[in-house]
Formats: C-alpha cells, structure tokens, sequence
C-alpha cells in the first residue's frame, strides 16, 4: 500500500489535508450565516493545527510565529468581528438561497478532480513527503472562488476570500515548510486590513442600498 | 467440517442478538429522554407475541404477499452470513463480497416493496414507492465508499478487508473517514432510522418502512420485523468491523471466538449507544429534504475516492 510509506505524522498531516477540504465543502453546503461563520473557524484552526505539526515534525521553529498569527486572526479574531458584524447589521436568522445546492456541490468535487491534474507536474518539482497536499490547496482555493460566484451576500464573499487565503497558507506550509517571514507578516496584515475594511463597507453597502446582496449593486442609481 | 459450524453458530448467534440490538438502542433512548422505557429485551416479548398471532390475510392478498415476509428474512440471514463479526476466515465469506451484500439488501427491498403495493391500499403504494426513492438515493453513496475502501484494500471481499486491516501496520486513511461518516449517514436511511424515517410511529404522514408492513400481521410481521432489526445489527457489524476490526478472531478455536464475540457485543453496544444519542438530538426530516441528506452522504463518499486518488497514492 502507498500511504504506509509515509511516518504517522504524515499520514495526519494528509488527514488533516482532507479535513480542510472537507470544511470547504461544507461551507459550500452551509445556508446560514452564523454557522458559515463557525465553520471558517473550524477550518482556521485545522490550519493551526497543521502548522504547529510540521513545526514540532520537521523542527522549524519559526512556523510557530505563523501558527500563532494564524491561531489569533483566523481562528477568533476575523470569526470574532464577523460575527458582531452579522449580530450588528441582524442578518443573523437570513437563510441563503443557493442556486442548485446539488449541482454546486457536484462542481466542488469536479474542481477537485481539475486541481488534482493541473497540479500532476508542478508536483513534481517538491520532494517533500506531504506535496500530494498541493492538489488539495488548490482546490481549497477554487472552492473558495466557487463560494464567491455562487453566493450572493457580501458576508459569505469575504468568508470565501478568506478560504481562498487558506488554502494559499496552507499549500505553502504543506508543499515548502513555509514562506519566508517577512512575506507571511505581509500576508497576515493583508488579511486582517481585508477583514476590517470589508466591515467598513459593509455598513456603507447596508446603508447605500438597504442590503447586503450585491445582484442590487449591479442597478444604477439615479442621482437627483 | 469446524469451520462451517463456527459459522452457523455465528449466524444463530448475531440471530439472537437483533432484538437484543433494537431493544438497546429503544432503552438508551428512553433513558436519555428521561423516560422509564422498557427492558432492552422487550423485542423478544414483542416477536414471541407475534408469532403466536394468528395472520389475518386480505382478501385479495397474492401468494407473493405470503412468499414475501420468508423471502425477506431468509435473505437477511443469508446477508447475516456473509459478514465478519466474530471471526474471519468462515467459509461462508466466500458466497458473497461487498457487492452481492448490497445487492442481497436490494434483493430485500425488491420483494417488500412488491408486496407492498400488492393488496392495493394506498399506504402500502405510498410506502414502497418513498423506500425505493430513498433506496435508489442512499444505494450510488454507499456503493461509492464500499469502492473507495476497496481500492485500499485491494479486495471486495469482507474477510480480505477486515484481515488486510489487522496484518498491516497502524495508518491513518483520510479516505476511510469520508467513507465512514458516508456509509453511517446510508445505514440511517436504510434502516429507516431517524432523520429519514421514525420507526416509533405510525403516523401516515411520515412512515415510510412502517406503511409497507402495514397489511401484515401475526408470524408474517414478526419475520419482517426481525428482519428489519437484523438489517440493523449487519449494518452495525459492518461499520464497527470494517473500520475499528481490533478484537475479531484471527484465528478459530474457542477463547479467540468468544474474545471476538464479546468484542462485537461491546462495539455495537457503543454504535447503538450513539445511535440513540444521534436520534436524540436530531428531529425527522421533511421527506423532500432526504435528497438533499443523501447527497450530502454522496458527496462525502466522493470526497472520500478523491482524497483516495489525491492523497494517498503516490
């Protein structure tokens, strides 16, 4: 059998590979705002928790900054804010309407079989035991654009930027032990200017148009 | 010679233990509801009772209506037979694979869906033609994990599965997980369990294993019942053993069988348990919303062949 050539400690880090993806889907399937919310949580944290992995594995210490950044934004911070931010504008009980849920689910699982091709020759160019997950990251990342186009509230948009960012983290903690520092700083502050800024419009897209739901962004307004 | 008799004594025995199964799953049930609830061996009082019944027959019941209730036990056992749950190695394994069990459960469906509809009462049509949309629904999914569970093991056959499990070295499969979570979302909408069907009412609306067997009565319900709660006790035995088979007996002799037998009993005691727990916690589902459970197992089952094909191969 193929996996037994891996140690345990690879094999959990392709469980958790699995798990992310898996979290992905499910943010896919996810009509409720709030829970959407958690899952991205959930999702964060199995990032964490891949991170702090390959760090005690492999002995790269400095992947412990990352884990904690990841710990502190994606895990509660970003969760956190979006979520007084769903309590504040109260479209907490808005249940979404997803076109086909079936047929979205069915293009997840075709993005997946997509990435795993395009991915075949760029894998390999790693010689790391885990660069299988560069499929998987990449198919975190799809979905999340797939969450985007197929959702029409601004809230889930940036829930699905977020699992786009992800999938970028975890494609380069999986496949390279990690970006170098400055670059995963960068990163980070990226993300968390995103996170406060997209609030900031949020308010301002609520009270422009009386909605979040951004098919009304596409109607002229006429200026008296 | 021995181990054809092992292997009527494991049928007999996983026989016996069905009811004991069911009435666990009921008690546990009470219990986390804060109700008294009756004894987990109420269902042997329950068939012992029925068969002494007399079976009242509709007038214009078919022999297929009488054939049916001994069909559908007889195919169960026969199912019954095939898995590995005390030991491995049983000649019996050999009659069917993975495969043929799903098609032996299919086989099942077939006839008490047909006799179902044979006395011609609304209920009946109504019931059977709800069991075989869910049925033809839950049936791609579980085929699914069953495949992707069998490009690891290399086999389809359920004793291959179970030693190939037990000689190699501890992995971690993240496909197994998928096919895990899949095929228990399945065994709840085959064995007509809560978020798909209640098998504690009556009530038209909603019954869908219930509204097929509601033209039988005495010797014939009691066969069907049994049936139904042995389909549970396969399913149990199937998941536990294909996922968690540490305890099943490696080899035949008396001490490792029993150390298997109590095992099982502990494991499905422990599948019960959550059985009890999930359908506690969980309220039925609109019939309409059943496609949509099940192809949410279907889409686990898929996830599980692609982190298959994806993660694990190399």
């Amino acid at each position: 059998m193929d996996i037994a050539v891996f140690t345990l400690a690879e094999q959990l880090i392709l469980t958790l590979a699995a798990l992310m993806l898996f979290t992905s889907f499910l943010l896919l399937a996810q009509t409720r705002l709030l829970t959407l919310i958690h899952i991205f949580a959930l999702q964060g944290g199995l990032l964490c928790a891949t991170t702090l992995l390959i760090a005690f594995t492999y002995g790269r210490h400095h992947l412990l900054i990352s884990a904690a950044i990841t710990l502190g934004l994606k895990v509660f911070f970003i969760p956190i804010q979006l979520q007084k931010l769903v309590t504040h504008l109260d479209i907490k009980r808005e249940v979404e309407v997803v076109g086909h849920p079936s047929l979205i689910m069915l293009g997840g699982a075709a993005l997946v079989l997509f990435s795993y091709y395009a991915v075949l020759p760029i894998r390999e160019l790693s010689m790391l035991a885990t660069r299988n997950t560069i499929a998987v990251s990449l198919a975190i990342i799809l979905l999340g654009m797939l969450l985007i186009i197929s959702r029409r509230k601004a809230v889930v948009q940036v829930v699905g930027f977020m699992c786009m960012e992800n999938g970028l983290m975890f494609a380069a903690i999986s496949a390279t032990h990690g970006m170098p520092m400055v670059v995963e700083l960068g990163v980070a502050l990226d993300v968390l200017v995103a996170a406060i800024l997209f609030g900031i419009f949020f308010f301002q897209i609520r009270t422009e148009f009386g909605s979040l739901d951004v098919d009304k962004l596409n109607r002229l307004k006429e200026v008296d | 010679m021995n181990a054809w008799i092992l292997a009527i004594v494991q049928t007999v025995l996983l026989l016996l233990i069905a009811p004991l199964l069911s009435g666990w799953v009921k008690w546990v049930k009470c219990k986390m509801q804060c109700r008294r609830g009756p004894m987990p061996w109420q269902p042997y009082r329950d068939l012992a009772k029925l068969m002494r019944k007399e079976v009242v027959l509709a007038e214009h019941a078919s022999p297929l209506f009488r054939a049916t209730p001994y069909l559908v036990f007889s195919v169960t056992v026969l199912a019954c037979s095939v898995v590995p749950a005390f030991t491995i190695g049983l000649p019996t394994a050999a009659i069917a694979d993975v495969i043929v069990l799903v098609g032996f459960f299919a086989l099942g469906r077939f006839f008490l869906s047909l006799a179902g509809m044979d006395i011609g009462t609304a209920f009946g049509g109504m019931g059977a033609s709800r069991e075989v949309t869910i049925s033809s629904l839950a049936e791609p999914a579980m085929l699914l994990s069953i495949f992707t569970l069998s490009m690891t093991f290399a086999s389809t056959n359920l004793n291959n599965m179970v030693h190939f499990t037990l000689t190699e070295p501890f992995q971690i499969h993240p496909s197994f997980i998928f096919s895990g979570l899949s095929l228990l979302l399945v065994a709840t909408a085959e064995c007509g369990r809560i978020p798909i069907d209640n098998p504690a009412t009556h009530l038209e609306l909603t019954m869908v294993h219930e509204a097929m067997i509601l033209e039988y009565s005495g010797r014939h319900l009691a066969l069907l019942e049994w049936a139904s709660m042995l389909k549970m006790l396969i399913f149990g035995v199937l998941i536990t053993n294909l996922f968690i088979p540490w305890g099943i007996a490696l080899t035949s002799g008396f001490v490792p069988f029993s150390v298997g037998a109590l095992s099982m009993m502990a494991k499905l005691m422990g599948i019960g348990a959550l059985l009890a727990v999930s359908e506690s916690v969980l309220a039925k589902m609109r019939l309409f919303r059943a496609p949509e459970f099940l192809s949410l197992a279907f889409i686990l089952s898929l996830l599980g062949m692609l982190s298959h094909v994806v993660l694990e191969v190399h």
